[in-house]
């Protein structure tokens, strides 16, 4: 099992509260993830990465166990403690002010 | 007795706003407004608007610099929103306009600007974005599919502004539905007569001698907003960049109506809802200085279609006003009197119940408002 932790706005616009909990069939990537979370929360496609090229969008981060992932391929698989659900896979909005 | 001359309507205002959208509404004599929102938070609301055929049916292009692009839905009146479609994929291979210092680039969606519903499906409705395209949805938002003969009408020419290359206006012939008239952002305006299949330039008439190398150029004039009356759809008013401009042939040709306004730079531009001839605009002072001229707020009303206009400066700030008032942010409603209503960067929303002449805020301190649609409901 794996735990996301959502940005404010899009725990909004997929109308949960908290973290989301996602079972994965296969290896725990990236791509996997974000597959599973979009898969559960279709709201949710082309707001994390986009539709077409499924490239992440430019203000928004990865992170996990105190570590930036978000310039890693799909295919880069998550550490065993967020692979496991001990730890979260953090999806966050950059930093920005306005 | 006066009563029983205001109708039982009602008139719902739909503000887009940089930080979400507010819904305004009031009974017929527009004198108590309620408000609800924000809806959508956080967000950039660019445009709302209803369905002329089912009033309940709202449509919001919702977005954001983080999370990009999200379409919502209402069915009753804006209480309750549903996600839609938000896949807006240009057709084959997208090819590429010309960038800011000459060169190619290619097509990337950004944002939808405007939407138009149809006049009588609820289903079906148009998007202009950015980078600019016409997107048309047949089954309420959830499919989107570009009109990609737009682009072939010397796509390769256009270049974005300093605002983006939005498509903004699309104008839809109420008498005939194969007619289409679109604008571009520092593009110009664009026809269509066969449902969009064909597209061609329609800027024959309009003149950018500061913008454009070549002022008669056929593409690259940077029209800011068209209008026009129902009744008379070959009848066209703009507010370009500079210059306030008509057209009596859907477009084919225009002139100069900008007579003697204080300053002919502006970005909205409405017509009244019985009057085809009443023209409002809202003159800015210049493109370097975006507020209005000797910082009063007025809006110029024109009763003879253009050339002769006249300040309405009842009840709006006439001293140490620099708000701007965007291209969508002014609207119509279809009572009588005309209810004329304006958002501001500034946040106010103002409104007036008697064509114009008298004004007051029906809310003043807003987030920098974008767009502003009203609906007359029964």
């Amino acid at each position: 099992m794996i735990r996301v932790a959502l940005p404010y706005h899009l725990r909004t616009l997929a109308r949960v509260d908290g973290e989301v909990r996602l079972e994965l069939g296969g290896p725990a990537t990236i791509g996997a993830v974000l597959d599973a979370l979009e898969a559960r929360h279709p709201v949710l496609r082309g707001t994390i990465r986009d539709q077409v090229t499924l490239r992440r969008r430019p203000f928004v981060r990865f992170f996990a166990r105190k570590e930036d992932l978000s310039n890693e391929s799909a295919t880069t698989t998550l550490p065993d403690a967020v692979a496991t659900g001990v730890e979260p896979f953090f999806i966050v909005g950059a930093m920005a002010g306005g | 007795m006066q009563d029983a001359y205001i109708p039982m309507s009602k008139v719902r205002i739909l503000v887009g706003t940089r930080k979400g959208g507010f819904i305004l509404t009031a009974d017929g004599r527009r004198e108590h407004w309620d408000i609800s929102g924000p809806h959508f938070a956080g967000w950039e609301i660019y445009h709302l608007k209803g369905s002329p055929a089912q009033p309940d049916r709202l449509y919001a292009s919702q977005s954001s610099g983080w999370f990009g692009q999200v379409m919502q839905r209402s069915d009753d009146g804006g209480r309750t929103w549903e996600a839609v479609g938000n896949d807006f994929r240009y057709e084959g291979t997208p090819g590429s306009h010309k960038w800011y210092d000459g060169t190619q680039h290619p097509w990337e969606f950004k944002r939808v600007w405007h939407l138009e519903p149809a006049p009588a499906d609820p289903d079906t409705l148009f998007a202009g974005v950015e980078d600019a395209g016409l997107f048309r949805s047949a089954d309420g938002g959830l499919t989107w599919h570009e009109l990609a003969g737009l682009r072939s009408a010397k796509g390769q020419l256009w270049q974005p502004g300093a605002g983006g290359m939005c498509l903004h206006t699309i104008m839809l012939d109420p008498n005939e539905p194969r007619r289409i008239l679109v604008a571009i952002s520092a593009a110009g305006v664009f026809r269509t007569d066969d449902g969009g299949v064909t597209w061609r330039p329609a800027n024959r008439g309009l003149k950018s001698p500061y913008e454009l190398p070549d002022p008669d150029a056929e593409v690259g004039h940077c029209v800011h907003r068209i209008a026009m009356h129902p009744s008379r759809p070959e009848v066209l008013f703009m507010q370009k960049h500079w210059d306030v401009m008509r057209s009596d042939d859907g477009g084919e040709s225009w002139r100069e109506v900008s007579g003697n306004l204080p300053s002919d730079f502006g970005f909205p531009i409405q017509v009244h809802a019985r009057e085809p001839e009443t023209v409002y605009v809202v003159p800015i002072k210049s493109d370097s200085e975006h507020y209005p001229p000797e910082a009063k707020l007025r809006v110029y009303r024109s009763r003879t279609g253009g050339n002769e206009w006249e300040a309405l400066t009842n009840g709006l700030p006439q001293r140490d006003c620099y708000v701007n008032v965007l291209r969508e942010a002014m609207s119509v409603d279809t009572l009588e009197p005309c209810g004329v209503y304006f958002g501001t960067t500034g946040g106010q929303v103002y409104a007036s119940a008697d064509d114009g002449d008298t004004w007051t805020a029906i809310v003043r301190d807003l987030p920098a408002v974008l767009s502003v649609e009203a609906q007359t409901l029964p």
